[in-house]
């Protein structure tokens, strides 16, 4: 018997203030599973509902319909059980806790004891490479850094999903080209299943297994492109024939949702 | 620790240098304005008459200071650390927020000090109390309404992710909601400080005990002895401002991390 997918979604729509004047519907009928370990982007106009879509995994939200399984388990449950680390576009980092002790922050609430947050704290700080910044305060890094901290943190406890919201849309174009390398090597050494939200292309062809296209008011999932560029993707990657082929097949698609 | 390097002796003399000078001119001024003009006595005596006064009135004024600082900081202290805890309850049943706030925002409009005269009726007229009441009273508000917004305005995503970890909301108060207020709850207890010592200098206006220092002044003004009368505002206002750098200190120890400290020790 395969694995329960990492994520499946059926049939979910998400409508914001229903029955009032204010009624916004934000996503109609969506139906998408990702397998274990599958790099999975999300990409489409703004309010295509993208961001949506990543709160209703994370169990930020609750669909107004359908039904969101994650693990094997429903999304409240898997919330219940520490399934999903977050990322959003700002490192939103407890700005009065030095950075060890952000991303010791989700094992405090989990119950591990001292000796054993640090030692994990301190893994995870060597695998984005911020050990010498432990004892810094979230103002004295940079935002790219940050970001960084905000990665480790929502790795510190093994999620078996890492939920990312634009991670890098505040970030400078060469941070972010390297950071986008450090999460294909985190995600390559870790083997957790990623969900991206983006606005760019290259970055979601350069990432992803699988660029989820999607077309707004209400969200609706328009395509999905299958990225088969080889692993592990590099700089070279960036410049081979078929990834500016898979970069003009993701544009088009775009180009065929965009609204009048 | 990676604190701020310390700044050097050049950079602290710059930073002080320009406020010292103005202050020794500001003095030098009002003495030279006071002889120039011929200005009366009872009117605006010179400085240095106030700090003959001073020196000679220490026995007298120093301990009414001390008397009236004691109930300003008994005051402060009642005020602020019951306004805390209405916020936290505030904080677990938003209810009580609710139903509270719009009279706390109200009430904290009010002129408070308006009360000194019933609460000298209630609790007696030298009973330190009435004044400690007084001051209590003008702290709780400021301190209470600051502290709910600090525990309610976070960030949404700070609570998302905590959300994520499946945390309690005991957790999420602790971990997020009270630091959180940390900066809101310093800046009223700053404003506090100064607020409590008007507050007890005033209400003693309305009459209490001969040791208190808003007494004193304002027997001495009615004497016309307006040098004593400064020398005792000098003590209030030296009160009001080592008040005002304890709690600052006490800020300083508890969120080295937050912005308005470390501004301060980067320049």
């Amino acid at each position: 018997m395969s694995p329960a997918p990492a994520v499946a979604i059926e049939g979910v729509s998400k409508v914001f203030n229903e029955g009032t004047t204010g009624q916004v519907e934000a996503l109609g009928e969506i139906d998408l599973v990702v397998q274990p370990g599958e790099f999975i982007s999300l990409i489409g106009p703004s309010g295509c509902g993208k961001s949506t879509l990543l709160r209703l995994i994370g169990n930020l939200l609750d669909p107004s319909k359908g039904q969101v399984t994650v693990a094997g388990k429903p999304a409240n449950q898997a919330r219940l059980d520490r399934e999903y680390g977050m990322v959003f576009q700002q490192a939103t980092l407890y700005e009065w806790r030095s950075v060890t002790r952000n991303v010791q922050l989700p094992l405090e609430i989990m119950g591990r004891d001292k000796s054993e947050r640090e030692q994990r704290a301190d893994t995870m700080l060597e695998l984005v490479r911020l050990t010498e910044f432990k004892h810094h305060f979230p103002w004295q890094l940079s935002g790219g850094m940050q970001q960084r901290v905000a990665i480790a943190r929502a790795l510190s406890f093994e999620p078996s999903i890492l939920l990312m919201d634009e991670p890098f849309g505040a970030l400078d174009e060469m941070t972010r080209e390297r950071m986008q390398a450090e999460v294909l090597d985190i995600w390559s050494k870790t083997g957790t299943t990623v969900v991206f939200v983006t606005h760019s292309i290259p970055e979601a062809v350069f990432l992803s297994t699988r660029v989820v296209v999607m077309s707004p008011r209400p969200g609706k999932i328009a395509d999905v492109i299958e990225i088969d560029l080889p692993q592990p993707r590099s700089e070279d990657t960036r410049e081979a024939d078929r990834f500016y082929e898979k970069l003009t097949e993701v544009r088009e698609a775009l180009r065929g949702v965009e609204t009048p | 620790m990676a604190a701020p390097a310390r700044p050097s002796l050049g950079v602290i003399t710059k930073r002080y240098v320009p406020a010292a000078l103005i202050f020794v001119a500001g003095i030098a001024l009002w003495e030279l304005f006071v002889v120039v003009f011929g200005i009366k006595g009872f009117l605006l005596p010179r400085p240095s008459r106030i700090a003959t006064t001073f020196v000679a009135e220490f026995t007298v004024v120093v301990p009414a200071g001390w008397f009236t600082m004691r109930e300003a900081m008994g005051g402060f202290v009642m005020g602020s650390v019951f306004g805390v805890l209405i916020a936290l309850t505030t904080a677990r049943w938003t209810v009580v927020k609710d139903g509270l706030m719009p009279f706390a925002i109200a009430v904290n409009a009010t002129p408070i000090i308006a009360l000194a005269p019933i609460m000298n009726n209630w609790f007696g007229i030298t009973n330190p109390m009435a004044k400690m009441s007084i001051v209590a009273v003008i702290v709780f508000f400021p301190v209470m309404i600051n502290m709910v917004r600090g525990l309610t305005e976070v960030e949404s995503r700070q609570i998302e992710l905590m959300q994520s970890y499946a945390s309690t909301p005991r957790e999420l108060l602790l971990k997020v909601r009270v630091p959180n207020a940390l900066p809101y709850l310093f800046s009223a207890l700053k404003v506090g400080t100064t607020l409590s010592v008007i507050a007890a200098i005033v209400s003693e206006y309305f009459g209490g005990s001969r040791d208190a220092l808003g007494i004193y002044i304002s027997q001495q003004a009615s004497l016309f002895h307006f040098a004593e009368a400064w020398a005792a505002i000098l003590v209030a206002s030296f009160s009001g401002i080592v008040f005002y750098l304890l709690v600052s200190l006490v800020e300083r120890a508890v969120m080295p991390w937050h912005s308005s400290i470390r501004n301060v020790a980067g320049t």
